[in-house]
């Protein structure tokens, strides 16, 4: 862990490159977090779901007498009940509208159809058993493909769908790509499906619901994250008066995109508790979490790459056909309907690219989330790292070397992309080259060379090489709104007399240290040690709005609004302590935690300023220093890197694995480089999972198959690699600290490099594709020609 | 049924249905929130601690099962004030992230380094390979369970 740039403060005042250690993980490592199930309200009832076994049924009717005869149980709410009250359906993020409890039909199995509310957990499950309900099946469409050629239509009820096509979308140029197509020297293409995941954070989703019936005052504990934005649904939603909502979010046990969407859960929650006028809890079980909520990726893509005869890329052609289940529910931006998946063109340089997308309705859970993602720029990176690494090898270059031959260089940032983005900065043969000296990348082809000769040998090494490039912290407010509300984020800051300080966030921290690094960039900027700053967030009556934190957003944009909340203080600090200093303000130089009168050693500490920004502040000035900065940031930021990963495949059963994998991440400049590395390894072993394991599928029925953790794997310490984490820093141009946000780069970053790990090992022997997971049947299957089933 | 179980030194004494869990025993009776709970299958290992000494999901414990018996949960690590070598260790490491599995780690990891003051790598990944965690990518927290083992001996 070697920091790249000199910390400018001290230990104590630990500003940025500190890796200080967390204020967070007091309470946490004392079992003294705060989490939504923590939570517990006098007089609190508690709500369980009942959920269909089917994944496409049409309702006939629901018997809930024999629930509400047992004891315990004060209510059965039914889509019926919340029709009356125009809450059976609710807008989605992409604007899309999502049954809260299905009033006609089931579309998925898991759906919500009914809730009971007990005085007890287990008697609220009891009672779930007891409501009877009449399904009449009807045919279940489990894939894009069978959607789009069937018609049963999905979404029946909804005015003007006439198929089952959920969204269209493209980008780039159609007439400049085709052109370069029709002059290629040669044509690379891959077929690929990204698998359906889920963002599975260990604490599930849930709710505690409080609605005073006198004040009608709501409080609503949630885990979100987007607090603000989701008081704003709920208003629009519920009609209730916004000033009258407050969402508290507390400790969060993880998130990754899994805790952005409204689910009808905290609907129906805060629906009853209004009914009952009592507090009203629903915790979801590992179950509920997997089978109904945010699912991620499920993109079957297909692109083409156009070379020219000296092996450099000239066009790229993407088409994507997204299975979007019941609802489209995608988190992103309105203006993009595939998210940024446009980003597709990677970290290479070519002038055309037409990218076209298209999502079908399935009888399947709705979701789309970003899990560690920036709205489908994991699919993205994922079919452009494939795509140059099967490209390599078909010219018969080496993939490392083939990309640096198409890389964008370090003297064309910033880089207009063919599909619309404008690259901030980049450096991609100097991430390339630290990897690649790092992992001794020569020493291991030759080593492979070796192995892999042996026309016996049954453990064949690959390596395998992804540079990615992401595009995070949305975003700009001319491009950039979700439901119309633009993706600015906010800080608020406050000085108090004694110097101690307290910051309001619009961004949701879930375990990435927010209390923390954020306090570091208010050090840096001020130099008040980051000890004695308060960071506050996740109650949207004492912090000022903002969209909150997904698409590694928050540094990006909170971040940026802190250091510049920070800096208009400095210059109120200034003016007092020219005051103080009896000197003019320019005559004053500063550093962190003091401003000194030129060429004196006369001087005041910013302790002194705060102080007397209550107690001596000159005539005609307000008291107080503090201020609060609502941050639209300019452009997205672009983090990129070089993974190197080498493996070793066992031809006999189709296992394989990690020997050695190496990860430089240039996400500019690092605040606290010890927490920058820690998501870095989570990140990885997410990318990991992907490559390995984790999936959902379902069967032909629309079952579910990935449940729970018995089903749907994700790594223990024992399958996790171990990783060497390397770094170069190219500062964001345009960022105030030159940050560029960390905490998804890896798992967008590496599962293409452990795929092409994989297939480079086999490509010698014919095999040019095995989708994610790479599991050891598909990779037996792959080398002995049978066709593997899911 | 009544039923006594000494969680951190102290007695607990209630009435309990036959099929509660100890995990809600734990949450809900004794009020002691750091012992958390990730899943229905007993895969996750979030729920876990220390009966009479030795790790167990206490989801997978009916409460009754403990009548008589000593649990150690993550509110009992300290002693005295005085943070337990692993508390102090994962801090110092970075071995958390969003803290869910936290409690679990540690209690897994301080009954590891009981029997085994200075564990490899492999040892502690199999030791904690009941237990999941969706941060941190386990490295840091084999590294903060060696190190605290490094300080007791
Ligand atoms: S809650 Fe006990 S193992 Fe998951
Ligand atoms: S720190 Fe979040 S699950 Fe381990």
């Amino acid at each position: 862990m070697t920091t790249v740039h000199e910390p400018r403060t001290s230990p104590e005042v630990g500003g940025i490159g500190h890796s200080v250690r967390r204020k967070e993980d007091d309470r946490f490592i004392r079992g003294a977090g705060n989490y939504l199930d923590d939570l517990n309200l006098p007089g609190m009832l508690h709500m369980a779901i009942l959920r269909s076994p089917v994944a496409h049924a049409r309702i006939n009717s629901i018997d809930s007498s024999a629930a509400m005869e047992i004891e315990g149980v004060l209510a059965v709410i039914t889509g019926e009940a919340l029709a009356a009250h125009g809450l059976a359906w609710m807008p989605t993020l992409s604007g899309d509208t999502q049954a809260v409890l299905a009033t006609d039909k089931v579309r998925f199995q898991g759906q919500e159809v009914a809730v009971v509310i007990a005085t007890h957990p287990y008697i609220a499950h009891d009672a779930l058993s007891h409501i009877d309900v009449d399904y009449e099946e009807l045919e279940a469409i489990t894939s894009p493909q069978q959607s789009l050629a069937t018609s049963t239509l999905i979404r029946d009820e909804k005015e003007g769908q006439t198929d089952n096509v959920a969204y269209t979308w493209e980008a780039g140029d159609q007439d400049s790509t085709d052109a370069a197509f029709a002059a290629a020297a040669r044509v690379v293409s891959l077929d690929t499906h990204y698998p359906r995941s889920h963002p599975a954070p260990l604490e599930t989703c849930g709710v505690v619901a409080d609605v005073n019936s006198i004040t009608g005052q709501a409080t609503i504990y949630m885990t979100s994250q987007a607090p603000h934005a989701i008081r704003t649904v709920f208003a629009l939603v519920a009609g209730l008066p916004e000033e009258k909502i407050r969402i508290v979010t507390q400790d969060i046990g993880g998130g990754f995109g899994n805790k952005v969407p409204v689910y009808p859960g905290y609907v129906v929650a805060t629906a009853a508790s209004l009914l009952i006028g009592k507090p009203v809890k629903w915790i979801e079980s590992r179950t509920e979490n997997l089978i109904s909520t945010g699912f991620a990726r499920d993109f079957h893509m297909h692109a083409e790459l156009a070379l020219d005869g000296d092996n450099r890329i000239t066009a790229m052609r993407a088409g994507i056909l997204s299975d979007q289940g019941a609802f489209f529910s995608d988190a992103q931006p309105t203006q993009f309907r595939a998210g940024l998946f446009h980003i597709c063109t990677g970290s290479y340089d070519f002038p055309s690219a037409h990218v076209t997308a298209k999502g079908a309705y399935t009888n399947k859970a709705p979701g789309g989330v970003a899990y560690r993602c920036s709205f489908r720029v994991t699919e993205a990176s994922y079919l452009i790292e494939r795509l140059v690494d099967n490209a390599a090898h078909e010219v018969e270059m080496d993939p490392a070397d083939f990309r640096a031959l198409n890389f964008i260089k370090e003297d064309q940032f910033p880089y207009l992309s063919p599909t619309g983005f404008v690259y901030d900065s980049g450096n991609y043969h100097g991430a390339m080259d630290k990897a690649k000296e790092m992992i001794g990348y020569d020493g291991w082809r030759a080593r492979q060379a070796e192995q892999n000769a042996d026309p016996d040998a049954t453990k064949l090494i690959g390596i395998g090489v992804a540079s990615f490039t992401e595009v995070v912290g949305a975003g700009p407010s001319r491009q950039y709104d979700i439901l119309g509300l633009k993706m600015f984020d906010s800080a608020e800051l406050r000085i108090h007399p004694t110097g101690k300080a307290i910051l309001k966030l619009g961004v949701q921290t879930q375990g990435q240290g927010h209390e923390t690094t954020f306090a570091q960039i208010v050090a840096e900027e001020l130099g008040i040690p980051y000890s004695d700053i308060k960071v506050m967030y996740g109650d949207t009556d004492n912090t000022p709005y903002g969209l909150g934190t997904y698409a590694s957003r928050s540094t990006p944009v909170g971040g940026a609004a802190t250091a510049v909340v920070s800096r208009k203080i400095r210059a109120k600090a200034q003016k007092l302590a020219a005051h103080l200093l009896e000197a003019a303000e320019e005559d004053l130089d500063w550093e962190p935690g003091k401003f000194t009168v030129k060429g004196t050693d006369q001087s005041v500490t910013i302790q002194e300023v705060a102080f007397a920004a209550y107690t001596n502040h000159p005539v005609g000035m307000e008291a107080g220093l503090e201020g609060v900065t609502y941050y639209d940031p300019p452009n997205m930021t672009y983090p990129f890197g070089t993974y190197i990963v080498v493996v070793e495949v066992d031809t006999g059963d189709g296992t394989w694995k990690v020997l050695e994998m190496v990860a430089v991440d240039d996400c500019g400049v690092r605040i606290n480089p010890m927490i920058v590395d820690g998501q870095i390894a989570g990140g990885l072993t997410e990318g990991f999972a992907k490559a390995n394991m984790q999936w959902i599928t379902f069967d032909d029925d629309g079952n579910c198959i990935g449940s729970n953790f018995m089903d749907y794997l994700v790594p223990t310490a024992w399958e996790t690699p171990r990783y060497q984490l390397g770094e170069t820093v190219t500062p964001s141009p345009h960022h105030p600290i030159g940050a560029k946000g960390v905490g998804e780069s890896a798992t967008v970053g590496s599962p293409a490099a452990f795929t092409n790990a994989v297939i480079d090992a086999l490509w010698s022997k014919g095999v040019s594709n095995i989708d994610m997971p790479v599991l050891p049947h598909r990779v037996w299957g792959a080398l002995n020609g049978v066709e593997a089933s899911p | 049924m009544q039923i006594t179980v000494n969680i951190n030194g102290a007695s607990e004494t209630r009435d309990v249905e036959p099929r509660r869990l100890l995990v809600d025993f734990i949450r809900s009776d004794a009020g002691l929130t750091g012992t958390h709970i990730g899943c229905d299958t007993s895969s996750c290992g979030a729920c876990t601690v220390l009966l009479d000494g030795r790790p167990v999901k206490s989801c997978t414990v009916l409460a009754v099962q403990a009548d008589g018996s000593e649990v150690k949960t993550v509110e009992g690590l300290a002693e005295g004030g005085e943070l337990h070598p692993v508390q102090a260790a994962f801090k110092e490491h970075h071995g958390l992230q969003c803290g869910f599995c936290t409690p679990g780690m540690m209690l897994v990891g301080s009954a590891l380094l009981e029997g085994n003051p200075d564990p490899t790598d492999e040892e502690v990944r199999w030791a904690i390979s009941g237990n999941i965690c969706r941060c941190t990518g386990y490295m840091n927290i084999v590294t903060a369970i060696q190190a605290a083992g490094g300080e007791g001996s």
